[in-house]
C-alpha cells in the first residue's frame, strides 16, 4: 500500500491536492479509497488531462497501461511511486 | 469576408486572445483565418474534431484556397478547449458501415469505399506534408488517431502541456492509414512507432519534446500564441529558400506510405473491427484508451 510508507503518504497527498485544485473538489472529500473517476466527475479527455497534470507534478512518465484496474487515489499513488 | 477575430486559447489560466486575421473561408467543421501571408485553420467539429467526411471535404477546400491564395505560412489549430484532434469520426464510420452491411452489400465492397476515402485523406496529408509553405501544428488536448496523422504532416509541431499523442488504432483492430505509421518514423524513430502502436500508450508534452516530436512544451493555452509568432518569423523567408529547406528534409516516404494504406483497407476486412467500432460507438467507458 503506497500509505504504508513516508514517501507513498506524501505522494498520495500530493496526489489528492493536485486533484481538489484541478477539479474544483473539497480536499477533505478526496481520500486514498475514493474512487478517483467518480470523486472528480472526469470523462475520457479529462483522464488523459489529469495524466498530463500527474507527469508534469511529479516529472515522470505515467503510460496509460500502467492504469489498467486503477481506480483509487491509493492506487494511483502506487503507479506513481514505481515511476517518480 | 468578415473582420478580424481573435479567438483565445483554452487555459483556466485564461491567456490573452491571438489576432488570427480576417475570416476567409468558413464550413461546419473549420474555418481558415488570414493575417497578411499567415493563414490560420481553426478545425471547429464537436466533440473533439473528429474528421468526418464533411471535414475532410472543408480540408480540400482549404487546400485549394492556399493553391489559389498562396500564403507564406500556415497554422493549424483547434477552437476546442479540449482536443487538437482525436482522429477519424469513428461514429460516422460506425453508422455508414452498419447502413452499408444492411443494404446487403459485401464487406468487399465497403473496402472500395474505405480505399476511396483513404485515397482522399492521402492526398490532403501530401498536399500539406510538401506545401509550398511552412506549416506549423498548434496542439492542445487530444492529439489522437488522424488528428496526429494531421500533426504529423506539418512541418513544426508547438504544443501545450495538456497534449496527448497516441494511435489508439490497434484497439480498434487496424493500423493508422493517414499517413502515420510513415510519417512518425520520418519524423522520430521506427521504435517509437512501434511502442506507441503495440502499447496504445499515450505520449505526453515532456517526453514528446525529448524524441524530438515536438518543439519545447509551452504553458497551458500558449500555443497559438507561440505558433503564429513563428509563422511570421517563417513568411519572411524567401519562399524558394523555404521551399528548399523543406526538400531537403522532409522528403515524402512514399513507398511506406501505399503500403500503410494497402495494410488498412486490408485489415478493414475483417470483423474484429466492426465490433470494435460498435463497442466504440456504444461505449459509456470513461478511459475508452485504455
Amino acid at each position: 500500500m503506497a500509505t504504508d510508507t513516508a514517501e507513498g503518504r506524501t505522494i498520495i497527498s500530493r496526489l489528492l491536492d493536485l486533484a481538489a485544485r484541478h477539479y474544483d473538489r473539497p480536499r477533505a472529500s478526496l481520500g486514498p479509497e475514493a474512487d478517483l473517476f467518480k470523486s472528480l466527475g472526469i470523462d475520457s479527455f479529462q483522464a488523459l488531462d489529469l495524466l498530463s497534470r500527474l507527469e508534469e507534478e511529479f516529472r515522470c512518465e505515467i503510460p496509460d497501461y500502467e492504469l489498467q484496474g486503477i481506480t483509487t487515489f491509493g492506487g494511483l499513488a502506487e503507479v506513481i511511486a514505481r515511476r517518480a | 469576408m468578415r473582420d478580424t477575430t481573435a479567438i483565445a486559447g483554452d487555459s483556466a489560466a485564461a491567456p490573452a486572445a491571438v489576432d488570427i486575421g480576417a475570416l476567409v473561408l468558413e464550413r461546419a467543421t473549420l474555418r481558415l483565418h488570414r493575417k497578411d501571408d499567415v493563414a490560420v485553420l481553426v478545425l471547429d467539429h464537436a466533440p473533439a474534431n473528429e474528421v468526418s467526411v464533411a471535414m475532410l471535404g472543408a480540408l480540400e477546400e482549404v487546400l485549394a484556397y492556399t493553391r489559389a491564395h498562396p500564403p507564406r505560412a500556415l497554422v493549424l489549430t483547434s477552437a476546442r478547449a479540449n482536443a487538437f484532434s482525436a482522429g477519424a469520426d469513428l461514429r460516422e464510420l460506425h453508422r455508414e458501415l452498419e447502413k452499408h452491411l444492411a443494404s446487403g452489400k459485401s464487406i468487399e465492397a465497403g473496402q472500395t469505399e474505405v480505399r476511396a476515402f483513404i485515397d482522399r485523406i492521402h492526398t490532403v496529408m501530401d498536399q500539406l506534408d510538401t506545401a509550398p509553405f511552412a506549416t506549423i501544428a498548434a496542439i492542445a488536448g487530444v492529439c489522437m488517431g488522424g488528428g496526429f496523422e494531421l500533426a504529423l504532416a506539418c512541418d513544426i509541431r508547438v504544443a501545450d502541456k495538456s497534449v496527448r499523442f497516441a494511435f489508439p488504432e490497434l484497439r480498434l483492430g487496424l493500423v493508422p492509414g493517414w499517413g502515420g505509421t510513415a510519417r512518425l518514423s520520418r519524423e522520430t524513430s521506427p521504435a517509437l512507432l512501434r511502442d506507441l502502436l503495440i502499447t496504445g500508450r499515450s505520449l505526453g508534452a515532456q517526453r514528446a519534446y525529448e524524441l524530438g516530436l515536438i518543439q519545447s512544451p509551452v504553458a497551458r493555452g500558449e500555443a497559438l500564441n507561440i505558433a503564429m509568432r513563428m509563422a511570421t518569423q517563417a513568411a519572411h523567408f524567401s519562399p524558394p529558400a523555404l521551399q528548399a529547406a523543406k526538400r531537403l528534409s522532409k522528403a515524402l516516404p512514399a513507398g511506406a506510405l501505399q503500403a500503410e494504406k494497402d495494410a488498412f483497407v486490408a485489415l478493414f476486412a475483417n470483423d474484429a473491427v466492426r465490433q470494435a467500432l460498435h463497442r466504440f460507438a456504444t461505449s459509456t467507458d470513461v478511459r475508452p484508451y485504455l
